[in-house]
């Protein structure tokens, strides 16, 4: 009967376990035939609670517990987080420090986008491309092992300065491999720009125009494929930003075609950035002191991450432990553009969609609460917790 | 767990039993399901898939659905959302299966540990075969812990 096939909605639901993603999300696209007329999002299944979990830790504790929002970009965690505090206790980490600072958070970008670049290829079924950029992101992975010493978490920030310095053997280390890494670079920029079948899968799609991705609040590589102009390296520069200015790149299409090459572009950048401090290493101490108690205060700080902007406000009540630690990240700001962009693409484009933004759930699953006008209430540890078990029982 | 089929044995079944187990340890068939962690350990569990480290060479395959699967790669503790999934994933899984847990907050919690929304280590959801610690561990330590599972398997 016709009226009733018009009224049947078919909903295809993928996740939270899903063999394209990494990580549990669960999403639920309605479509028409193949074409998707209606999408949601349900995050959640990693939230852990850790922005309540840093009240009840000491502010060197929260440094490693920081670190461990996301594995991903761990590094530009710990960076807004210190920073902040430093803010707060008044001490200026020495030049050096800041330098290795953002020579690590360049690392880490690169490690980063190549990761996605091949997650990416994977999404559209170009195996061979994420094998390829995997592979040369372990040269990136050594980098960071020799100078940190460990893969993922490298634990670069301590309050105050870093806790590893990059002497004259190791600088030399990592220039020999950004020169292959160059290389590589740019034969992906040409892969990217010419295979015919791989643009058939990004050319002309989820576009987003920049009007759209500046009223959906999307940040970071996203927003400026859309040709957004905003990059907090280049707006509100830190660390050694300050002395080593970035280049802003920015695309105009909009689609995923535009996000590959802002990403691409965005390592050639990172390459040249990283030479240039390295060039130009300020010489000194590498950790300033930092009294165990922070005075009482509230500040914020905004880093560039990966993903775009991160943001954290600190407030301390003159204690050993923080009063209140709040992050917003930028995975969560880029939802909303995939979920209005999506509907109208076929179902086989989802993947690549989802992937487009580099969504990170480790770092976007946190507890959001709409105030209400007129109701105000503070929550206890207890309370959240009882909350928590009371909520998912 | 035990790898032994509950059927009279005879000859026949003696070399049946020995196939399965020989073809078993050729070629596990994981999956990987994220149950509250960082990322980190689920980059290098990628990782160990990829040219340089090249799990495939074991036989080992990444599986997208649980119903082919017979190893379940568990990272990070698990939170009370992810709870239940984790249990139905194992569910779904065809008998005899083994969990693989990953990572410091897998084994015990980690650095979430008394955060409100966690359940706790993968161990207290899931009977778990194989501990593998590191915060995240190397992609050597992984493929070590998976062929260690494997010998395990191997009739004595």
């Amino acid at each position: 009967m016709p009226t009733q096939e018009q009224n049947q909605k078919f909903i295809v639901p993928i996740g939270p376990q899903h063999p394209a993603l990494k990580e549990p999300g669960h999403f639920e696209f309605t479509v028409d035939g193949e074409i998707v007329t209606a999408a949601s999002v349900r995050l959640g299944y990693v939230h852990r609670g850790i922005e309540k979990g840093t009240e009840d830790r000491t502010w060197t504790q929260n440094v490693y517990l920081l670190e461990r929002i996301c594995g991903i970009c761990s590094h530009v965690h710990v960076t807004a987080y210190v920073v902040a505090v430093e803010q707060l206790a008044k001490v200026q980490a020495p030049p050096r420090a800041e330098a290795i600072r953002t020579i690590v958070a360049e690392l880490e970008r690169i490690h980063s986008h190549m990761l996605w670049l091949g997650v990416a290829a994977h999404e559209g079924g170009f195996d061979s491309l994420f094998m390829y950029s995997w592979r040369d992101r372990e040269t990136v992975m050594d980098i960071l092992e020799t100078i940190s010493g460990n893969r993922v978490h490298y634990s670069a920030n301590i309050l105050g300065g870093v806790k590893f310095d990059i002497d004259d053997q190791k600088r030399d280390f990592i220039l020999k491999g950004l020169e292959f890494l160059e290389e590589r670079t740019n034969h992906y920029m040409k892969i990217v720009t010419t295979d015919e079948t791989f643009l058939g899968r990004t050319r002309n799609i989820g576009t987003m125009t920049k009007e759209q991705a500046i009223e959906l609040g999307a940040v970071g590589p996203t927003a400026r494929a859309s040709g957004v102009t905003i990059d907090i390296r280049d707006s509100a520069p830190y660390s050694a930003y300050k002395t080593f200015p970035v280049n802003v790149i920015t695309d105009e299409t909009g689609d995923l075609l535009a996000r590959f090459v802002v990403r691409i572009k965005e390592l050639l950048e990172s390459y040249r950035l990283i030479r240039e401090i390295l060039d130009h290493m300020p010489e000194g101490e590498l950790a300033a002191r930092i009294p165990r108690r922070i005075p009482a205060g509230e500040t914020i700080h905004r880093v560039e991450a990966p993903r775009g902007e991160l943001f954290y406000y600190v407030k301390s009540g003159g204690g050993d432990k923080p009063e209140r630690i709040k992050v917003r990240t930028p995975s969560l700001c880029n939802w909303s553009s995939v979920i209005n962009f999506a509907v109208g693409h076929k179902l086989a484009d989802m993947p690549m969609i989802l992937a487009g933004i580099d969504p990170c759930f480790s770092c976007n699953d946190r507890l959001i609460k709409i105030r209400r006008a007129n109701q105000s209430q503070v929550w206890t540890w207890e309370d959240l917790r009882l909350h928590g078990i009371e909520y998912y029982r | 767990m035990d790898m032994a089929v509950k059927t009279p044995s005879s000859p026949m079944q003696k070399v049946m039993d020995g196939l399965r187990a020989w073809a078993r340890i050729n070629s596990p068939w994981v999956i990987h399901y994220n149950s509250g962690s960082c990322n980190g350990c689920d980059i290098e569990i990628l990782a160990t898939l990829t040219p340089r480290y090249d799990l495939e060479r074991f036989g080992v395959k990444l599986q997208g659905s649980p119903r082919h699967a017979d190893v379940l790669i568990a990272t990070g503790p698990v939170t009370r959302q992810s709870r239940e999934r984790l249990l139905r994933i194992y569910e779904q899984m065809p008998d005899p299966k083994f969990v693989v847990a990953v990572g410091s907050c897998g084994l015990s919690g980690g650095v979430f540990h008394g955060c409100y929304n966690i359940v706790g280590s993968i161990d207290e959801v899931l009977p778990v075969s194989a501990y593998i610690p590191g915060c995240p561990p190397r992609p050597e330590a992984i493929i070590q812990g998976v062929v260690a599972l494997l010998q395990s398997l191997k009739p004595q």
